[in-house]
């Protein structure tokens, strides 16, 4: 991050500087042009939002909070775990901001804020384990982010996604009371979709994809 | 006969068999061959980009890279499926708009042998190429049996026309890329206002309430505009609409039933394919009445196992009329 701080005017305070690298970060971390910092503060996006009355915080919040420098604040948010990558905020944004991206960029960077005790794509802890950081464990949404690890985590060994699977054993971790309900649907997708409940067949690059996503994880944190 | 670059992706393998059978049944009789990408592997869907975004974009690069590969002349690369399609275009456009973007997932599918060349490929939607490729003209030249008097709500969902980089469709919010397409198939096409509302996409495992209350808007708004079958283009909404209509009148004590199918087919139904060819009876609100409307016998799907009723204390009373009842009578 040297060179983010390089850039910065020396004279700013500390706090000005602290604002302008979390910004910066979040503009760097995500691809493309987000123009993360462009925000005019109209509220179009929360107001575009499906799902945004399941938010701590509505998008608009989450940008001002940015600019605020507000780390901690905006890493505990349950906003980026409830966007359903709708795309609709993205297209009505008046300055052009990537506003999904720039949800998926603060997903990324909630999780390393967690990172120690966890490693990314294996079946994941119930608790998390945090050493020197005011990020509260609690306060997220664990499901969104397990849910998916576990997905992940089966395309990392079968080179497919594995739904059955997926849901069997996301849906048992997480809402164990909500499976009398689920039975006649995980029947209905064998009896009437006629799905699998095995495992899908390896892709044949199972090596080749295993380097290539090893080396783009040692990318992602150089 | 034009060939295309094809990534079925993997609910077209496991959720949505009935996308698939009957994507392969129209696209013959409409020219369009479609060569598989050979070993091709998950795009990721929304999960991979949400835990670590240089793993998922090179993911899903790695489909790019043996299309590019494999393409043998050819230019274009379609998508059925709405997610899978926005990754691969998502991935395509920005390794060629931000340039050191690119050559950082270069260089992880450098560790593998492989390397994509951005801007190299086209990603497009099976729904984009057959209006703007094939044309209305030869869908209307394969239609034998319009679907006169049937009801379609159509419904296309988020990553269809959203972010929408190729700038293929009509409107980012209001398309009438599908509705043209029914009408060719000479159906009665709803103006549904909510044509491009999110299903919930994976909140039915986050935050089932969330999910449930977005199916609803969905299905109550496709309810009141007396709809007879909701069309779809892509598995995820046709999984959260059909799939989930269930829980979700649990959810609401509601007792909607309208079924939901893949524009496929209904394409196939009309291109006078059979109905057991186009994967009809894996949705699990029965379509054959719906489909029975325009002389075609569907296969209905399997039965639901019983549920032991539960016995209600007290005397016997006829059951409670629910809100729903009186619009459906109302309507119809």
């Amino acid at each position: 991050m040297t060179d983010v701080v390089s850039v910065l005017d020396p004279h700013t305070s500390h706090t000005k500087r602290e604002d302008s690298i979390l910004l910066r970060e979040v503009s760097l971390r995500t691809p493309g042009e987000s123009h993360v910092d462009m925000c005019i503060q109209c509220g179009t996006c929360g107001g575009s939002c499906p799902s945004g009355s399941a938010m701590d915080h509505t998008p608009r919040a989450i940008f001002a909070m940015l600019r605020a420098g507000m780390r901690d604040d905006v890493l505990n948010s349950n906003t980026p775990w409830m966007c359903v990558s709708c795309y609709f905020c993205t297209v009505r944004c008046p300055q052009n901001i990537h506003i999904t991206d720039v949800m998926y960029t603060l997903k990324n960077m909630s999780l390393e804020a967690r990172k120690p005790t966890m490693p990314v794509a294996s079946p994941p802890p119930t608790a998390w384990g945090l050493k020197n950081s005011s990020i509260d464990p609690k306060k997220y949404n664990p499901t969104a982010a397990d849910f998916s690890k576990t997905f992940i985590w089966m395309v990392e060994n079968f080179g497919r996604s594995f739904e059955i699977g997926l849901a069997g054993v996301h849906n048992v971790r997480h809402f164990i009371t909500r499976l009398p309900n689920m039975t006649p649907m995980a029947i209905g997708m064998l009896t009437k979709k006629g799905m699998s409940p095995l495992p899908p067949k390896r892709i044949k690059g199972m090596d080749q994809l295993g380097k290539i996503l090893q080396r783009a994880k040692e990318l992602e944190s150089s | 006969m034009s060939d295309y670059i094809f990534y079925p992706g993997c609910s077209m393998e496991s959720s949505a068999k009935a996308y698939y059978e009957s994507v392969m049944a129209v696209c013959k009789p409409l020219g369009i061959g479609l060569k598989e990408i050979e070993d091709w592997n998950c795009c990721g869907a929304t999960e991979y980009l949400s835990l670590d975004i240089t793993p998922a974009y090179a993911l899903i690069a790695r489909n790019l890279a043996l299309a590019e590969e494999q393409a043998n002349g050819n230019k274009t690369i379609i998508a059925p499926c709405s997610a899978c399609y926005l990754n691969l275009a998502k991935a395509d456009h920005y390794m060629h708009d931000d340039k050191a973007f690119g050559n950082k997932i270069n260089e992880a599918l450098a560790a593998g042998g492989m390397h994509y060349t951005p801007g190299k490929l086209a990603v497009r939607h099976l729904l984009d190429v057959i209006i703007n490729e094939v044309g209305l003209d030869k869908v209307k030249e394969n239609v034998v049996k319009p679907l006169a008097g049937l009801r379609i709500a159509p419904y296309l969902g988020c990553m269809l026309p959203r972010p929408d980089y190729g700038k293929r469709y009509s409107d980012t919010e209001h398309p009438d890329e599908l509705d043209r397409l029914l009408s060719a198939l000479g159906a009665e096409v709803i103006d549904f206002p909510l044509k491009t509302h999110c299903c919930g996409g994976h909140m039915t495992q986050i935050g089932p309430d969330t999910a449930f209350e977005m199916i609803h808007r969905l299905i109550s708004s496709a309810d009141a505009l007396n709809t007879d079958v909701i069309v779809t283009v892509c598995p995820m909404c046709q999984m959260n609409l059909d799939a989930f209509q269930g829980q979700m009148n649990n959810h609401f004590k509601t007792n909607f039933k309208i079924p939901v199918l893949f524009f496929t087919q209904l394409m196939g139904i009309a291109f006078g394919e059979k109905a057991e060819s186009l994967g009809f009876g894996s949705e699990f609100v029965s379509a054959a009445e719906a489909i029975s409307r325009v002389r075609v016998q569907a296969p209905k799907p399997a039965e639901d196992a019983p549920v032991a009723k539960k016995k209600t204390p007290g005397l016997p009373m006829p059951p409670l009329r629910t809100k729903t009842d009186h619009t459906q009578e109302a309507g119809r």
